[in-house]
């Protein structure tokens, strides 16, 4: 889509001519997040829909215990320190940010007064500026009031690097100060379209300054406050066990009227997915089940029980395989898979294609997946229900073979082709995972058909994903022909993401492996457009050039977008929750309640 | 007597030496690192995770995290999870009464089971009660828990919808609820550990007594024409014990490792389920302390078993 087409939809929306909801999907169609299309009408002066949450409860507490299950419970409580969501998820129990987005990427306020936007005076000197205002009257657990230094202090407390929290990224390049007690100044050093970082969803959570004051940098690890977190949310706290269980009471002080619904609540972790499935959708032993990473086959059977049913959250996580361009079995400067290097096969992208021709997406979505994956093409993710009708994928192996006859590559008397001498054998790797050795055998039937030989290979995954520098076998060294893992789109917003081509973040021995280009693609325009694309202020210019980055990676097969995975989740028929695609699970805890018959 | 316990105290110091270099060393060199989670989230930075490498120190060489553990440890300091950054010793802590209940009242009930029918099994030996205990306990050493935990579940909890499957550490209720509570979650877990840990015992019971059971001076109780009772319960059961004794010992240790796939089926939140999640997450220090403490008590239920040994059987003597 080019850049007037975008002007003129956001302009339908302003005019009421198209639908807020419609315009979003388009977007999310064409592989933007429901959020970053969202700013893109606050930008234009379009109000944020008010998607009331039908909160029906009618008084604090009386909703007895909501159980929930984690099958990787939380090792920590502290939100800055949050390894994973699990961690995450644990902390938003107790902490919350300024603002959440909700599932149709609405920022909804929690601690924020209102939602900065030019018509409040929100945004300033021209977006390098967001006034945010505070919600008076609320407190923290222990009663002491929450104001802009708790605001400031978070900011300081994360952007000390000796304090090695994993937010960092966010907080380090703003300034924070403090106008009032309930009125702060998030700047920017150059104007940024996506302002909405700090302080919100996942990495915004606030954290009380009396309690954490005395333990900032290293002294970090020490404050008690980590194992016993004191903050503004719905419950507070009771107990932690860590990767065991976390428990809390109903705030009787929360600052939302008739929340919450639940008396206590109950993270249960250990275990693993199946079980947990089990004891909410068939057992009903459990309320809510986070990650049901299960076949749909399964599910749906337990399912038949009628204590619990599943939701299908769409999100931004994409299964999708990494092509290498370069030549990881022989050392060019001193290193397996440099840059300087060609693939054997791969450079040509007539043969990337045929391999991508090659990806059953829709058996794998039929067989393996279900409800619970979408076939894909885009990189930047593309939930089913919202695919534009002009993006396409194919599987179709006489195609495959034709482009491989043409680019010389000619079958031997064992089938397997070869050019040159080189036989077309190729190693494809994968973590250690039932689902993702499936994908490996329908990709490897259909390669067999056009005359390539796969080799599959699987690593176990906490060697996989480590950054262990002595180990050969990560997904950051990919010292194979392909490999195959899941990316999680957790910013709404694209830069982080779209950074994975840029030629400056390629992971090689240099930077131990750790940098995001693990394809190690280069491509001198797609640099460009990245450069442009973070210097552009122009919101509307900036979606349409991330939407160009997406076709440009994707139609240079560099890599083959599989499946789209969005968020699968068990709860009780009777549990109403909000769950959205771009927060966390608990983003919306407060508004969870049971029915009191079913629904 | 001293001479030995100080002879066997001072073969312990370098033997606890070479266990903690073998299980460091073996740490060091696998493979993987305790930042998996964090490397596939596009907004941690990687200098996030170097910094934590480095305040860690896992970017030192070996033997130096090495010695630096070892002193460490030497006084009394366990170290700190590199997953939730919680002292070792907190976390173990947390974990042990769970294990010290559920593995604890296991043990005891697979005594309960094995001791009489093992010793009424040798009284009588192929009679059909011993046939058929024998065919039970081989039948039971040959499920793996897995497979009864899974069993267990699928019978009572989702079958019938008697019994819970999630165990919780913290039961809301008080009183009287509390125990019925948790006797309904402890008892698959403790039934499954404790019929597989029965079926072997079993066997050992009988052909210990078996051996006892023959002797002369057996014959020679019943001759005096005291009841069959006393000569077993009395003249043969004690005698027999001697080496259950020693092989009871032995398996204290477990108490402490807790059993690590039964607790991650009933997600009994225990010390095995602990050094799993250890492991899996390249914990190190974790895993280092619940394998070393394990070790440590392996090596000390080793002594305890030598002493009572002696104690049991006047005819051995320690030199």
């Amino acid at each position: 889509m080019e850049e007037a087409e975008l002007r003129a939809l956001i302009e339908d929306v302003r005019t009421e001519k198209l639908p807020r909801r419609s315009f979003i999907e388009r977007l999310v169609g064409l592989g933007l997040t429901a959020p970053m299309a969202s700013m893109l009408l606050m930008h234009a002066g379009v109000a944020n829909s008010q998607p009331a949450p039908v909160y029906k409860g009618t008084k604090r507490g009386g909703g007895g215990a909501l159980k929930t299950l984690w099958w990787q419970g939380p090792t920590l409580l502290q939100p800055h320190f949050a390894g994973g969501t699990k961690d995450q998820e644990g902390s938003r129990v107790f902490y919350e940010p300024l603002a959440i987005w909700d599932n149709d990427g609405n920022l909804v306020p929690i601690l924020a007064a209102e939602i900065p936007t030019t018509a409040n005076g929100g945004l300033l000197e021209g977006g390098k500026v967001v006034r945010w205002r505070l919600k008076k009257g609320v407190t923290w657990h222990d009663g002491k009031p929450f104001t802009a230094d708790d605001v400031v202090f978070t900011w300081e407390f994360v952007r000390d690097p000796a304090a090695a929290c994993v937010t960092i990224a966010v907080y380090k390049d703003v300034t924070v100060t403090k106008v009032d007690d309930y009125t702060v100044l998030v700047s920017f050093k150059k104007p940024t379209p996506f302002w909405a970082t700090s302080f919100v969803a996942a990495e915004g959570m606030i954290i009380p300054k009396h309690l954490f004051s005395p333990y900032v940098g290293a002294k970090s690890r020490d404050a008690p406050t980590n194992l016993k977190p004191v903050g503004t949310g719905p419950y507070t706290f009771v107990d932690f066990k860590p990767g065991d269980i976390v428990l809390g009471a109903a705030n009787k002080n929360y600052h939302m009227p008739n929340r919450p619904f639940f008396d206590t609540i109950e993270m249960k972790g250990g275990g693993d997915a199946t079980s947990a499935a089990r004891a909410v959708l068939q057992t009903g032993e459990y309320d809510y089940a986070w990650n049901l990473q299960v076949e749909d086959e399964v599910l749906k059977r337990m399912e038949a029980g009628g204590k619990g049913k599943v939701h299908v959250v769409p999100g931004g996580d994409i299964e999708f395989i990494q092509v290498n361009i370069t030549d990881p079995w022989n050392e060019v400067e001193g290193e397996r898979g440099s840059v300087k290097s060609k693939h054997f096969a791969f450079s040509d992208p007539k043969v990337r294609e045929a391999m991508s021709l090659l990806c059953d997406k829709k058996s794998m979505q039929e067989f393996i997946y279900g409800r619970t994956g979408f076939a894909t093409a885009n990189f930047m993710n593309n939930p089913e229900r919202f695919r534009s009708k002009n993006t396409k994928w194919e599987f179709n192996i006489d195609k495959a073979n034709a482009l491989l006859d043409a680019a010389g590559w000619k079958r031997g008397a064992d089938g397997i082709r070869e050019k040159g001498g080189k036989k077309m054998k190729f190693v494809y790797q994968t973590s250690i995972n039932p689902t993702r050795q499936k994908e490996q055998a329908i990709v490897k039937q259909a390669a067999q058909k056009a005359g390539i030989d796969l080799e599959l290979k699987s690593v176990s995954a906490s060697v996989f994903f480590s950054s262990d520098v002595a180990n050969p076998d990560t997904y950051g060294k990919f010292w194979a022909d392909m490999q195959m893992y899941t990316t999680n789109m957790t910013a709404p917003d694209a830069e982080r993401f779209m950074d994975q081509f840029i030629s400056s973040e390629v992971s090689q021995k240099a930077n131990k492996w750790n940098f995001r280009n693990i394809s190690r693609y280069v491509n001198p325009e797609y640099d460009k457009l990245a450069e442009s694309a973070k210097s552009e202020l122009d919101p509307v210019k900036r979606a349409a050039t991330y939407i160009k980055m997406n076709d440009m990676v994707v139609n240079d097969f560099v890599i083959i977008p599989l499946i789209s995975r969005p968020r699968v989740r068990g709860g009780n028929l009777k549990l109403v929750t909000t769950l959205s695609g771009w927060d966390l699970d608990f983003s919306a805890l407060q508004n969870w309640y049971r029915e009191s018959s079913p629904g | 007597m001293g001479h030995y316990l100080l002879r066997r105290l001072l073969t312990v110091v370098p033997a606890v030496l070479g266990i903690s270099v073998v299980l460091f060393a073996v740490l060091a060199l696998a493979p993987g690192d305790p930042f998996a989670e964090m490397a596939l989230n596009p907004n941690v930075p990687p200098e996030v995770q170097e910094n934590l490498r480095k305040q860690f120190g896992l970017d030192d060489p070996i033997w130096q995290r090495y010695f630096r553990w070892l002193l460490a440890m030497l006084h009394g300091d366990w170290g700190f999870s590199f997953i939730s950054r919680v002292d070792v010793d907190t976390l173990i802590w947390s974990r042990l009464p769970v294990t010290l209940a559920v593995i604890g009242a296991s043990q005891v009930l697979a005594l309960m089971i094995a001791l009489p029918v093992g010793i009424y099994s040798a009284a009588r030996p192929y009679s059909w009660f011993d046939r058929i205990a024998s065919t039970l306990a081989f039948v039971g050493f040959s499920l793996p828990t897995f497979f009864t935990g899974l069993l267990f579940i699928l019978l009572f909890s989702i079958k019938l919808d008697w019994l819970p499957f999630v165990y919780r550490a913290d039961l809301a209720a008080t009183g009287a609820e509390w125990w019925v509570q948790q006797f309904r979650q402890s008892i698959m877990p403790i039934m499954v550990l404790a019929l597989f840990q029965a079926a072997g015992w079993t066997r050992y019971v009988r052909s210990a007594t078996l051996d006892v059971i023959r002797l002369d001076y057996v014959t020679t109780a019943r001759s005096k024409g005291l009841k069959e009772r006393s000569v077993i319960l009395k003249h043969v059961a004690r005698n027999a014990m001697i080496p259950v004794v020693t092989l009871v010992a032995l398996n204290m240790p477990a108490v402490f490792g807790g059993a690590v796939i039964t607790e991650q089926i009933f997600r009994v939140p225990g010390i095995g389920s602990l050094l799993i999640d250890a492991i899996q997450r390249n914990d190190t220090p974790v895993v280092m302390a619940v394998t070393f403490v394990s070790a440590c008590l392996v090596i000390l239920f080793n002594l305890i078993a030598d002493i009572l040994y002696g104690w049991l059987d006047p005819r051995i003597s320690f030199r």
